[in-house]
């Protein structure tokens, strides 16, 4: 063993490496696998399956897959007792340094050194990352006691540590609504969640069923504009919002005392990897511009799941995962059919779309294309319509379209044949 | 003479949320308006008369530094929640678990079993 961790790196080959066990790529996984390639290996930096599943121990995943409402680590297990049973090769605390051309990764294992892994196809299923104070650019010193939600829900879920007492929350995604229940449950007083726009990212549910069960106060069109304290965090500045420029009102501010700043501001995808191997991005979703086949702008390589882009139900990654592996299998077993890069349509987001994915639709989409997309407001009864040459080629009308929820419009891929560009557009209904 | 009150909720079965009134008598919830279907009718009786919840929590495991994830097999009253979050805090349990495995049966008297949502050998 220790000749192998000093020596050259260990050479393997193999059909599909998918990078991260999480929901994406457990899904991928065993869809791979059900569409006749066997030979697949799992890298996992963490030293078990499931991801960011692992720390919700809260119910709500698997409704739409499992019809019934089970915890993250239920659905977690589920998943991975699918890959279990075929025998899938999942490696743990194996790192994947970097992808390498012609579909090879570099990886780091305490198993087996460093390792080339020359692969014959790539899933990217990394997940995504929380964004930091430093993307926030909050003044004020830089004490303890400044977490994120994520941070602070593996810390009481899997290591039973709580790391503070009195409580001021910024932003009120999900995973903070939560985080600020299970603050709750273990003692802590949430004093109050901050809002910086005038409607919260979280579910209506999650609103309801963290914050109000608990008499937390969110407050609306309020931000963190200072921190104070030395050594660990005292207190933060609170001022309100300006609602038409979303900038903080100055003199306005009031100091709330507290032992911990959690940060719940929105997740990245976590593409560091995927960027550094020359991998085109899209901007809006901040993940890899791909095709309907999850195929990104190198050959060879597919993207599921949070990486691709912030997803709210798991069981939409989970059916991501399944897509990309489906398609990755077929690459392989086609021997990499080359990409008529030439004849694809490009999806373009419209008004009030933030992004599309697919981004891509090559000439090769089956008849039922699904698109996914994130809407930039609120818009009540309002009518999703797709163009093509400025013209409408289809409406979708829907009750109501809110940040916070993932929509999905399943399109004729026909109807976009030979036209270069397809936008998506929302025109809001007569009561918004 | 009856009693009659107004009570407000927001009904949470689907992003719209649609503003709900219901009309209490006498401690019984008799009507429902502000709902856009009817799932928000039986929402806004249940949240009037006896609001429930499915309690997610962690109980100590004997031996480990990592606890244990559990759950209520089915939703609880609301109002008995920070009496089952206690329950649960005095809780020591042994491996091995398996998923679904009861950790305390008759939560405070729920007639709900909570159950275990994590494996550990």
């Amino acid at each position: 063993m220790a000749q192998t961790l000093c020596g050259n790196p260990t050479t393997f080959k193999t059909d599909i490496a998918i990078i991260g066990a999480g929901a994406a790529g457990l899904a991928a996984a065993v869809s791979a696998y059900d569409a006749g390639v066997h030979d697949i290996m799992v890298f996992e930096r963490e030293d078990a399956p499931g991801g960011i599943l692992k720390q919700c121990i809260h119910n709500g995943f698997g409704l739409q897959r499992y019809k019934e409402e089970l915890s993250g680590p239920e659905y977690a297990h589920r998943e991975y007792a699918a890959a279990l049973q075929r025998g899938i090769n999942i490696n743990y605390a194996a790192t994947v340094l970097s992808i390498e051309p012609n579909t090879t990764l570099r990886v780091l294992s305490p198993e087996f050194g460093l390792a080339h892994v020359e692969a014959k196809a790539i899933i990217l299923a990394m997940g995504s990352r929380e964004r930091t104070r430093g993307a926030l650019r909050i003044p004020g010193t830089r004490p303890a006691g400044v977490y994120t939600a994520g941070t602070v829900q593996r810390l009481i879920n899997l290591q039973g540590i709580v790391p503070g007492k009195e409580v001021v929350m910024l932003g009120s995604g999900d995973i903070g609504l939560i985080v600020a229940r299970r603050l709750v449950y273990e003692g802590a007083h949430v004093k109050m969640v901050l809002n910086r726009s005038h409607f919260s990212g979280g579910l209506r549910r999650n609103i309801v069923q963290c914050l109000d069960d608990y008499g937390i106060p969110l407050r609306l069109l309020q931000t963190v504009t200072n921190v104070y304290g030395r050594d660990r965090i005292e207190a933060v500045g609170v001022s309100e919002v300006d609602k038409p420029t979303k900038q903080a009102i100055p003199g306005t501010e009031e100091r709330v005392s507290c032992d911990m700043l959690v940060l719940s501001v929105g997740l990245i995808p976590e593409n560091d990897l995927s960027r550094a191997a020359g991998i085109s991005l899209d901007r809006g979703s901040q993940g890899a511009i791909v095709n309907e086949q999850y195929q990104t702008s190198v050959p060879g390589i597919f993207s599921c799941g949070n990486v691709l882009h912030v997803h709210d139900l798991v069981d939409f990654v989970s059916d991501e995962g399944e897509r990309a592996g489906r398609s990755a299998a077929a690459y392989v077993q086609n021997e990499g059919a080359p990409e008529q890069q030439t004849a694809t349509t490009r999806i373009v987001p419209g008004n009030g779309v933030g992004y599309v994915v697919p981004q891509l639709v090559t000439p090769a989409a089956h008849d039922d294309l699904l698109l996914r997309f994130r809407v930039r407001d609120i818009y009540h009864k309002p009518t999703i319509s797709v163009k093509v040459d400025g013209e409408t080629v289809k409406t979708f009308k829907r009750p109501i379209l809110i940040p916070a929820e993932m929509v999905e419009i399943h399109l004729n891929a026909q109807l976009l044949a030979g036209h270069a560009t397809a936008e998506i557009h929302i025109e809001a209904g007569q009561n918004s | 003479m009856s009693k009659q009150e107004i009570r407000h909720y927001v009904c949470v079965n689907c992003p719209v949320g649609c503003d709900l009134e219901v009309t209490v008598t006498d401690g019984v919830a008799t009507q429902v308006s502000g709902n856009a279907c009817k799932r928000g009718i039986a929402y806004g009786l249940d949240e009037a008369t006896d609001p429930k919840r499915t309690v997610t929590s962690l109980v100590r495991v004997t031996g480990r530094e990592m606890p244990l994830s559990v759950r209520t097999e089915s939703p609880v009253p609301k109002k008995l929640i920070p009496e089952c979050i206690a329950a649960l805090r005095e809780i020591d349990v042994t491996p091995p678990i398996n998923i679904g495995d009861i950790i305390l049966e008759n939560i405070c008297n729920t007639g709900v079993n909570v159950i275990a949502t994590k494996e550990i050998n």
